[in-house]
């Protein structure tokens, strides 16, 4: 069997400021492959961002860095790489698009010759142009050649969307790193972007990794899972196995959170509190305080590894059979 | 073009505003220009009144900005008492060397202050931002007047390098462009003097708003699709963080100008700005006023410039 496009092993991910070291992500382990979209989920501050940005060793912050593990391109370690090979990487061999598409576009440059600024990063200065409009086609964005001449703001919010989707897919890489990148857009824009990426997905061979708060997201448009909570990936599987029987608790929350056609508003479920902050991670299993079905003395005195399951997937709680079964009952 | 001809329109009752608000100032001072004119010397009450007729000083204030005014509006700046000329001959050749030492001066500044800024930015925290700190610092504490008589002390005194009065050999100046050399060498030391508090300002400013654009979203997006460093600091952040750097730069231009008449006189430049000096010892009213209109001309031009700049820089300003 051939490498995957992406095997993420191990990757720990802190931010260092003045003495203080805080680890942001914790061993977090997950592969993509060609053509396949994974999802990683979780609430904000559970270290799902941070995990995207050091695949591109790139962070939105200088205090942040990867503190250990590696990430395998290809079956190539990009760690190590010089600060130009780096570069190399970025744009050509991994695309990025981020969550909110106002604010990732230079308001003073018309788009085209942003998404042009990939192809000329890397070398590319012929037909550029040809290239660009090329790319706003594929990008189903209509009158190609009078879009490429506008300036951000004079685009919808999901038309910078696609204009940023054009940009990091100039160069036609295998990898595309999308973080949050319907958050900032309306519901309807929403479905209109995530079905390109999944005809792009398909047309290109495009290995996804789609960063998202929302489930809903992950069942349009993933194939596996991941679940991360407070820097750890708690639960992995595949997204049929993963909605019908979950089996972290923190899973069961987010799903519980997610109006579907038959809950009614009235009984929409919210997980008590918020993620632990690094510099305050409880002893034992890191979702123990938030969690319904913590078992005092079991759930916290030792973190729970990261069990994989004969059923299928793997996850990071002591109770998951039990868990499971429960939910698979009340459903 | 539109935006153009309405920002002159605005000008005008601004124009009006300050020359209206400079003759009251002056009328109301106390002193009396005649006395000057007639001099020290006991002269008869009958040649004071005429002399005042003459100039028009007889009439009632109102009268006198009126005929002002329309005088200005015709292009007629008016005699002046000391001189004994118009002021516009007086003027004009003395506020085009104004402007030429000015203008040198905000380029300097301008092009190096942008450019320390930058390189500070960019390696924040580094001794090179350590430096220009403390460049910045000095240029706001340094009286320019004395740090041209430590320009002169070193360079034309000790060094002999550089001239240290006038703008031009007074005998044997070259011709074409040997004299244009000639004359730089002369522009080269007040320029620098009357640059300096502004390098150091606009280098402030660049830094602060490098520092703010370079950690904006789509630096991050522009580094995710490969971009080096250079061209992401020259096409992405400097110009977005031209806006503010152009503002100060032409908001600017107006103190430099008044800052001339000291380094004017420190370094026998001819400009407006000693012409202003000795009509204020002498209370040459119609050069005063005549210099202070010209001033705010020049004031709201740089304004109009930097607006136009800024429009051409940013597709989003006045697009409503």
């Amino acid at each position: 069997m051939s490498a995957p496009l992406l095997e993420v092993r191990n990757l720990s991910v802190e931010i260092v400021t003045g003495k203080e070291k805080l680890r942001v992500v914790e061993g977090a382990s997950f592969s993509i492959a060609r053509g396949e979209c994974v999802g990683l989920v979780g609430e904000s501050g559970s270290g799902k961002s941070m995990s995207a940005f050091a695949i591109l060793n790139l962070f939105p912050s200088p205090q942040a860095r990867i503190a250990g593990g590696d990430i395998l391109l290809e079956g190539r370690s990009l760690r190590g790489l010089s600060p130009r090979e780096w570069r190399q990487v970025r744009g050509a061999q991994i695309g990025m698009v981020f969550q909110d598409p106002s604010s990732y576009l230079d308001p003073l440059i018309p788009v085209g010759r942003q998404v042009a600024e990939t192809l000329r990063a890397h070398g590319r200065n012929e037909g550029t142009e040809a290239r660009v409009l090329e790319l706003l086609d594929l990008m189903e964005l209509p009158n190609a050649a009078e879009v490429a001449r506008k300036y951000p703001h004079e685009l919808s919010g999901g038309m910078r969307q696609r204009i940023l989707i054009a940009a990091a897919l100039a160069l036609r890489p295998a990898l595309l790193i999308a973080d949050e990148p319907t958050t900032a857009l309306d519901v309807t824009v929403q479905a209109g972007i995530l079905n390109l990426l999944t005809r792009l997905r398909a047309e290109l061979d495009l290995g996804i990794l789609l960063i998202t708060h929302d489930l809903g997201v992950v069942a349009e448009t993933c194939q596996q899972v991941h679940v991360m909570y407070a820097g750890t990936i708690v639960e992995q599987n595949g997204v049929e196995p993963l909605f019908r029987r979950p089996r972290h608790p923190y899973t069961q929350g987010l799903l519980g959170s997610v109006l579907g056609p038959e809950s009614r508003a009235g009984n929409l479920f919210s997980i008590p509190g918020s993620v632990p902050g690094a510099r305050d991670m409880p002893h034992g299993c890191r979702f123990h305080p938030r969690c319904p079905a913590a078992k005092h003395g079991v759930c916290d005195t030792d973190e729970p590894p990261l069990v994989i399951r004969a059923e299928g997937g793997s996850d990071r709680c002591a109770r998951a059979g039990e868990i499971a079964n429960a939910w698979e009952r009340a459903a | 073009m539109w935006f153009v001809a309405r920002r002159l329109l605005h000008a005008v009752p601004l124009l009006f505003c300050v020359v209206v608000l400079n003759f009251v100032l002056i009328a109301a001072t106390p002193g009396d220009p005649v006395t000057i004119l007639v001099g020290d010397f006991p002269a008869p009450p009958g040649y004071v009144e005429q002399v005042k007729r003459e100039f028009g000083l007889d009439q009632p204030i109102y009268v006198q900005l009126f005929r002002y005014l329309g005088h200005v509006l015709t292009g007629d700046l008016g005699y002046s008492f000391a001189n004994r000329q118009p002021v516009s001959t007086l003027i004009l050749g003395r506020l085009a060397a104004t402007l030429e030492l000015t203008l040198t001066a905000l380029l300097l500044a301008s092009i190096l202050g942008i450019i320390l800024g930058m390189l500070a930015a960019r390696w924040r925290g580094s001794w090179l931002d350590s430096g220009v700190q403390g460049v910045a610092s000095a240029g706001y504490s340094i009286p320019d007047f004395w740090l041209g008589q430590i320009l002169i002390l070193i360079f034309s005194i000790w060094l002999g390098w550089l001239p240290s009065q006038g703008n031009m050999s007074v005998r044997g100046a070259p011709e074409g462009f040997a004299g244009f050399l000639d004359h730089l060498r002369y522009l080269l030391l007040p320029a620098l003097a009357l640059s300096f508090r502004y390098l150091a300002l606009i280098a402030r400013i660049t830094r602060a708003a490098m520092l703010e654009v370079l950690s904006a979203d789509f630096i991050l997006a522009a580094r995710s699709r490969g971009a080096t460093e250079i061209s992401i600091m020259v096409g992405h952040a400097l110009r977005n963080a031209a806006a503010p750097v152009i503002t100060v730069i032409g908001y600017n231009l107006g103190f430099i100008l008044a800052g001339s008449a000291l380094i004017e006189t420190v370094f026998g430049w001819p400009g407006i700005g000693r012409l202003l000096f000795d009509s204020i010892s002498r209370r040459d009213y119609p050069v005063m006023m005549a210099i202070l209109l010209m001033v705010s001309v020049t004031v709201v031009l740089a304004n109009l410039a930097t607006d136009i700049l800024h429009r051409m820089i940013d597709p989003r300003v006045g697009d409503r």
